[in-house]
């Protein structure tokens, strides 16, 4: 049983300033600097176990949440990162009022600006609009989802949940990434990091899901299922939106199940040891068999959902230290 | 009575109607070029003439522009004629050629009346108008095209509106035979390219920005073309960006279709790669395409497989632009940049100047009938004289256009308008802003 006082020691020794203003892209970062992140973001996850879990890296900063998506997971996720540090945490859904009157995402930023927060969250319909936003404001922005372009922060945190399940020597894991690739910021932050890293990667999906010219992001590219995972480590899920599934992408829900649901059939055909992710949230008896999200010995989910408050802790506090370090 | 003339001495002039590209010079009287001969200076003494010594610079018909959008009427903060007017003669374009995509779109012939008129009235270069092909460019209901042309109108054009509707597009062509009008159409298919911000390809995947495979370009094109073979309609192809599309224009021309084409300089400047980083200033309609096309593009200009080069002049406020990519309105202010963009392939694909500059004049002028585009003794005495080879550096804070949205900021391009000559009045001079 670690003592509290230990953990943020531990805490205080892997502090490093982030090394750049932003987080706006996973391939933004320099493999030492994810290997950093991840070990403080350890550090955190022990941290989130004790039951007394306030620190004050972040006291007297201010964090904003900006979306203007719809989000419960990663807002929720980012607000109780910032709480447990200490920040002020506000929460602004623009969602449609804002927009409805015809402001723009510029005339929102510079609204925010003025309060002068440190952190902002940002997340938005429209590849691009975290950049924009931070080439606006004066504060650190980090991408919580820009459109169909990037979620550094998911992939970050799905990274972590497979170095604590697999160990440091994530770059001989081979991982498939299932689903809607297309659609997907999940994929493409998860492709640049896991890639980076030295991962084998491998896309699995329908064509009408798949980008074009996806051969081109150096991943191999499957449309059978099968053999898209035989032998991979890890199988990422993707979420198929509903609207996607009734014949503007694939034909039904059963086809899509059939060919490209996970389920203990097609899972058999991984490596022994194989374990399953989703970034949520799941819809169950499309993508994924209830059976196996619901597998403690298989699935990651919920350990996902407990990392993604780490990751996220340890990109705020190392950007606050970036902060204390006048850069 | 006649006026005083204006002659030029000690020019370069640049005819690619005649081919001509030597010494020379020129006098200008009541609104037409009254001589020309093949020597620094004339033979016989002038009679009553402004002389303006060239020092050797070039000498060009002005720049005719088929597709220029301002503000007016109903945008005026982006664009209006006055402003548009002043840019194209900074440029050295001396016929613009307004879109019917306004508020209210110019889709009657009062409209087509009003924007003449309002032209005439600026005393600068030529303001013509081309007229809607489709009841408020809906693409549903024909425009009065017959009253239209009547009015002034020099060709027809949805503009940025796409005509889905085969039956429609069919009829549109049928019905302009019988006043032999232009038809333009951009060339893209409808349901491939909605919403579509960028080309389909690797880029624009790894963006995550909607795109339209390139391919549409073609398959647009090819039933224009087939629409336009069995009417015996004349079609313009309003802004070809593709290899594909090209090709398929150059086989239809093999059959005997008459189909012109026009590029616009965008496209011939820059490609998708540009769009990186999420540059809105670089989102247009069609959007910028492979490099491989761009290529193509100055190779169809090199063989003359494309008839007319265009600004493609879209004024575009800053908030129009200050969105995330796929947000932001497409287009690009073009007028004043026009000259030294095109210099481009002169200076870097090795093309001749007249090669450079038939699209520019000639070839646009006479797909509208204008009697001018050319250096000849009786045509409209619109002229540009420039140093194609003296460096500017494109500000786009410095433009004379209302909106700032060109695609050639902070580029440093090779070609200086010095004086720009419209109805035989110097309408511009490069003192005139420095």
């Amino acid at each position: 049983m670690t003592e509290p006082l230990a953990v943020s020691d531990t805490i205080r020794e892997r502090l490093f300033p982030f090394p750049r203003p932003h987080l706006l892209s996973a391939g933004d970062l320099a493999r030492p600097d994810v290997d950093a992140l991840l070990d403080l973001a350890d550090a955190f996850l022990e941290f989130g176990r004790q039951s007394a879990k306030s620190l004050d890296l972040l006291r007297g900063r201010t964090l904003i949440n900006l979306f203007f998506e719809n989000s419960t997971r990663t807002q929720g996720s980012f607000e109780i990162a910032g709480k447990r540090l200490g920040a002020d945490v506000i929460n602004m859904a623009v969602g449609a009022s804002s927009v409805a009157k015809g402001e723009t995402l510029i005339d929102t930023a510079a609204t925010l600006a003025a309060m002068r927060p440190d952190l902002l969250v940002v997340r938005h319909w429209g590849s691009g609009a975290a950049d924009l936003l931070s080439r606006k404001v004066g504060c650190s922005v980090i991408n919580a989802g820009d459109g169909q372009h990037e979620h550094p922060t998911q992939a970050l945190l799905d990274l972590l949940t497979i170095r604590r399940t697999f160990g440091d020597d994530v770059g001989a894991l081979s991982v498939a990434i299932c689903g809607d690739i297309q659609h997907s910021r999940v994929a493409r932050s998860n492709v640049a990091l896991l890639q980076a890293m030295g991962c084998e990667v491998r896309l699995v999906g329908p064509p009408t899901l798949m980008p074009s010219d996806v051969d081109r992001w150096g991943a191999r590219v499957f449309t059978d299922m099968i053999e898209g995972v035989t032998g991979v480590d890890v199988v990422m899920m993707l979420r198929l939106q509903r609207e996607r599934m009734n014949g503007a992408y694939v034909p039904s829900t059963r086809e899509y199940f059939r060919f490209w649901g996970l389920d203990s059939d097609k899972l058999a055909h991984a490596a022994p040891g194989v374990r399953v992710m989703h970034p949520g949230p799941m819809n169950r008896g499309v993508e994924i068999d209830s059976s196996i999200a619901d597998d403690p010995a298989v699935s990651l989910i919920t350990d996902q959902v407990e990392a993604g408050v780490a990751l996220r802790m340890a990109v705020l506090a190392s950007l606050a230290e970036r902060m204390e370090a006048g850069q | 009575m006649s006026s005083r003339g204006l002659a030029f001495i000690n020019a370069r002039l640049i005819d690619p109607a005649s081919g001509y590209d030597g010494p020379g010079c020129l006098i200008a009287r009541d609104g037409r070029i009254e001589a020309i001969e093949h020597q620094p200076s004339f033979s016989t003494r002038l009679e009553d003439a402004r002389v303006i010594d060239c020092e050797g610079a070039a000498l060009a018909p002005g720049l005719v522009d088929l597709r220029v959008k301002t503000g007016e009427p109903g945008a005026e903060t982006r664009e209006t004629l006055r402003s548009a007017a002043d840019a194209a003669a900074a440029g050295g374009v001396t016929t613009i050629v307004l879109q019917p995509d306004t508020d209210p779109a110019v889709d009657e012939p009062a409209l087509v009346d009003f924007l003449i008129r309002r032209g005439r009235d600026l005393s600068s270069i030529r303001v013509l108008a081309a007229g809607a092909l489709t009841r408020g460019l809906q693409g549903e209901a024909l425009a009065e095209i017959g009253l239209m042309a009547e009015a002034g109108a020099v060709y027809f054009t949805d503009a940025d509106h796409l005509i889905a509707d085969s039956r429609v597009l069919r009829r549109v062509m049928t019905y302009a035979g019988a006043f032999d009008a232009l038809v333009a159409h951009r060339p893209a298919d409808a349901f491939l390219t909605k919403a579509a911000a960028a080309t389909g390809g690797e880029l624009a995947s790894r963006m995550g920005l909607p795109a339209a495979p390139a391919i549409a370009e073609r398959i647009g094109l090819e039933r224009d073309l087939a629409l336009a073979e069995s009417t015996g309609a004349r079609l313009l192809v309003d802004q070809i960006t593709t290899a594909d599309a090209l090709e398929a224009l150059q086989r239809a021309r093999s059959r005997g279709v008459e189909a012109a084409a026009t590029v616009s300089i965008n496209h011939l400047c820059f490609n998708e790669v540009d769009i990186g980083g999420y540059r809105t200033f670089m989102r247009l309609d069609p959007p910028l395409r492979s490099e491989g096309d761009r290529q193509a593009l100055v190779e169809a200009v090199r063989d003359g497989l494309v008839d007319a080069i265009v600004s493609s002049h879209t004024p575009v406020p800053a908030e129009g632009k200050r969105l995330p990519f796929a947000e932001a309105e497409a287009g690009a202010v073009g007028l004043e940049t026009l000259l030294a963009g095109a210099l481009t392939l002169h200076h870097e694909a090795g093309l001749s100047l007249i090669e450079v500059l038939r699209p520019l004049t000639v070839g646009p002028a006479d797909l509208i009938g204008l009697e001018a585009g050319r250096l000849a003794v009786g045509a409209l005495a619109d002229m540009v004289l420039f140093d194609p080879d003296a460096p500017v550096m494109i500000d786009a804070d410095r433009l004379i256009s209302r909106s700032k949205n060109t695609c050639f900021d902070g580029r440093r391009l090779q070609g200086r308008v010095l004086m720009t000559v419209a109805g035989g009045r110097i309408v511009w001079r490069e003192s005139d802003t420095d």
